[in-house]
């Protein structure tokens, strides 16, 4: 319990955008956002959070293969390459979650018989992956104009052998945690959307990091709504 | 534990319903819910047991509103699909509420009944012309569409041609058509697009822009050549003038347009009305 409110306070003190020095607490990494920057895709964003930088390139509604088509709404295909090598199972198994968060946010009933794709590449990773592709995902689906219900964003926690929490934890933080824990969660009411979990933790750790994260959402919305309102209020 | 939840539970405080009158010409983000007119007096944190009597307890202060592009109905209210900025226009007549929709800014086009749109031809199957109009499936065109055609007197039309139409079917359910020809059986300007001339893609804000009524940079384009221009409502633009170069110029001004103040614009106008 200790270790919760130690969070509450530590992430109201401190705004999502600035760096704050990454101490014991919980503190959430600098974030970057940039959007349109790709002139093919019909809407692309780059999403910086710390070291962890991911492009994504959303293409749709646009033709389908009839193999690949829903009658009633539209196929979600998602992409991920690794930095280096070829994509692999693990690539496989993140493209998955993405695209079931995706799917459940996607207005997909109003673009029946069409596909959506959207394609990540990852341009370095320093931990966070997975969250990081979920919001430059998010940002590229808003810049395409897809219709969605919701903003979708990612945190990830990680738990290490003495029970601490570190929010949006880097690659060194990871490999030493007990456990990581990433949530996808909804913008309008912060209902979690998709989660995956690796390592040992007990239930009321796993309702800890669900809170810790929750409250952590709050910033990266913030920091959504305000760089679109910048992009919006230069035209 | 039980605190760590209030705790929580308060900095989770929602996400309240906001009037949509009170949010207009700002950046709505998808999920917002807004408030019609008639429904803002009954809302508020404390308001569950006491409503204010009113007189005429069923009646709406408006008339219907319609719910335009970026907007969808969740129950009562609306709920915001697309980033923009809300916009409103009352309705002329003063029957109903005035239209809401989202300003946003896209590149990808979907078709809409009743746009004027520029396709091109890619492939010829019986009687039926495939167009592509840049959205998820070609649309069909009907050799039957256009001005003056008979069985007999078919149109003369290859693939690859530009042809300018509107749309008479296009739903999300069914594959788009569209014709060259009004409702009264007159071309209005519309059919195939002649030779030479450069097709260049810029997105829909740029074009509804250029669409508006009193458009400084359609005039002061007008002032720098002749010229013709065809705008589609796909984000696709025709221009022509009289040699290949001022048709150049003409197609990078229109498309760098979309990024420029309006003194920047100024400025490249007067020098290219110089030189």
């Amino acid at each position: 319990m200790e270790g919760v409110m130690q969070t509450e306070t530590k992430i109201r003190a401190e705004s999502g955008i600035e760096s704050g020095p990454r101490g014991p607490g919980c503190s959430l990494r600098n974030f970057a956002c940039e959007q349109n920057l790709l002139s093919r895709p019909d809407g692309s964003a780059s999403f910086l959070q710390g070291d962890t930088s991911v492009l994504a390139g959303v293409y749709g509604p646009a033709e389908v293969k009839v193999s690949k088509e829903i009658f009633n709404k539209a196929t979600l295909e998602v992409t991920l390459r690794p930095k280096i090598g070829l994509p692999g199972v693990a690539e496989k198994s993140r493209e998955r979650l993405i695209r079931n968060t995706c799917e459940a946010v996607v207005l997909g009933a109003l673009h029946p018989r069409t596909s959506i794709t959207v394609v990540l590449q990852v341009v370095s990773d320093a931990g966070s992956l997975l969250a990081c592709c979920l919001n430059a995902a998010c940002m590229a689906l808003v810049d395409a104009g897809v219709p969605m219900r919701a903003l979708f964003c990612g945190v990830t926690c990680a738990l290490d052998s003495d029970g601490t929490l570190l929010l949006d934890p880097t690659a060194k933080q990871e490999k030493e945690a007990r456990a990581v824990l990433t949530f996808a969660l909804d913008s309008v009411e912060r209902k979690l959307l998709m989660s995956t979990t690796k390592g040992l933790y007990s239930d009321a750790e796993l309702q800890q990091c669900l809170a810790a994260a929750q409250a952590a959402s709050q910033h990266v919305f913030r920091f959504y709504r305000e760089s679109l309102q910048r992009r919006y209020s230069k035209s | 534990m039980a605190e760590a939840a209030a705790v929580v539970a308060e900095s989770l405080a929602g996400y309240r319903a906001r009037a949509a009158r009170a949010v207009l010409e700002q950046v709505v983000l998808p999920g917002e819910e807004l408030l019609l007119p008639g429904q803002e007096d009954g809302e508020g944190p404390g308001s569950a047991g006491e409503r204010p009597l009113r007189l005429n307890a069923g009646a709406r202060s408006r008339g219907r509103v319609v719910c335009g592009p970026g907007l969808r109905r969740c129950g009562d209210r609306l709920l915001v699909t697309k980033c923009g900025r809300l916009r409103h226009k009352e309705p002329g007549s003063g029957n109903g509420g005035g239209v809401y929709w989202v300003d946003s800014q896209q590149k990808r086009y979907v078709p809409v009944k009743g746009d004027h749109v520029i396709g091109i031809v890619t492939a010829k199957s019986g009687d039926i012309f495939k167009v592509d109009v840049g959205g998820s499936e070609p649309a069909s065109l009907s050799y039957l569409s256009f001005e003056g055609a008979t069985k007999r007197n078919r149109p003369n039309v290859q693939v690859g041609d530009l042809i300018y139409g509107q749309f008479v079917v296009a739903n999300k359910d069914m594959e788009p058509e569209m014709v060259c020809i009004d409702s009264c059986g007159r071309a209005n300007g519309m059919g195939v697009i002649g030779q030479d001339g450069l097709l260049f893609k810029v997105t829909l804000g740029l074009i509804r822009r250029l669409l508006a009524p009193d458009c400084e940079i359609l005039q002061e384009v007008g002032k720098l050549y002749p010229l013709e221009i065809v705008f589609g409502m796909n984000g696709r633009i025709w221009v022509k003038a009289k040699t290949i170069q001022q048709t150049l110029i003409l197609a990078n001004v229109l498309e760098a347009c979309e990024h420029m103040t309006a003194d920047q614009r100024k400025q490249i106008f007067s020098r290219l009305a110089e030189s």
